[in-house]
């Protein structure tokens, strides 16, 4: 299930959610990325996300279509955040559910490198005397590469 | 008329995230509306740069595609989110 949600996101609830319907998985792993607190602005107030739907949740269900082709996941739940939000808020929650955990500990790293890199999403800073528009880093592009060298082996 | 969407940096280049435009008869790729809009902001090629993407009509779009038909154009920076 893929949900982009303009109110504050409830990790540990979601997880609870998540558990009661893949109680007969045996793995289940989460990510949670919170908004930091400093970048290199200084200290953040808030953090602004931008999406383009339906474009945005049309990408992100593709990359579940492949997660679920590369790995034996019996659920998987992607809740991003949209909107304005403060440092320690959670912007991203995903969560996989496999037989066992290898499947799903790495079908979360493929997602999240999806979602750091390619999903359509733009994010802002905010901080007290400045606003940045923040771009994927080089070591979230390194990241988000591993999966197509594996793929080319 | 089409509907121009301007996402990212572009925001701030563009003074605003959406508007309403008769495209001139010399528009016709996405490729020329990229140089028109570049200009028109005087964006000093921040809209001619490969990384900005173009989708029309929710669909990406490459320089050389034709604009016919377009009701909504987005201008597309980097994109990433978590």
């Amino acid at each position: 299930m893929i949900t982009l949600s303009a109110q504050p996101i409830d990790a540990p609830a979601l997880l609870r959610a998540f558990e009661n319907v893949v109680a007969d998985a045996g793995a289940v792993v989460t990510f949670s990325g919170l908004v930091r607190p400093a970048s290199t602005l200084g200290d953040v107030r808030t953090l602004h996300l931008q999406a383009y739907s339906p474009m945005t949740e049309r990408g992100i269900e593709q990359a579940v279509s492949i997660a679920k082709t590369r790995w034996a996941l019996s659920h998987v739940s992607v809740v991003h955040r949209i909107g304005d939000m403060k440092p320690g808020e959670t912007i991203v929650f995903v969560a996989t559910a496999s037989k066992h955990r290898r499947a799903a500990f790495e079908a979360a790293d493929y997602l999240m490198d999806y979602l750091k890199t390619e999903a359509v999403f733009w994010k802002k800073e905010v901080s007290s005397d400045a606003a940045i528009w923040i771009e994927p880093r080089t070591e979230d592009y390194k990241d988000a590469a591993r999966w197509r060298e594996g793929e080319a082996s | 008329m089409t509907r121009i969407l301007y996402f990212g940096r572009l925001t701030d280049i563009a003074g605003t995230s959406e508007e309403i435009l008769d495209l001139p008869a010399s528009v016709e790729t996405a490729g020329e509306l990229r140089t028109w809009l570049d200009l028109r902001f005087e964006a000093d090629g921040a809209l001619l740069e490969p990384t900005v993407r173009i989708a029309v009509n929710n669909e990406i779009a490459f320089d050389a595609d034709a604009l016919s038909g377009a009701d909504e154009i987005a201008l597309m920076p980097p994109v990433g989110g978590g």
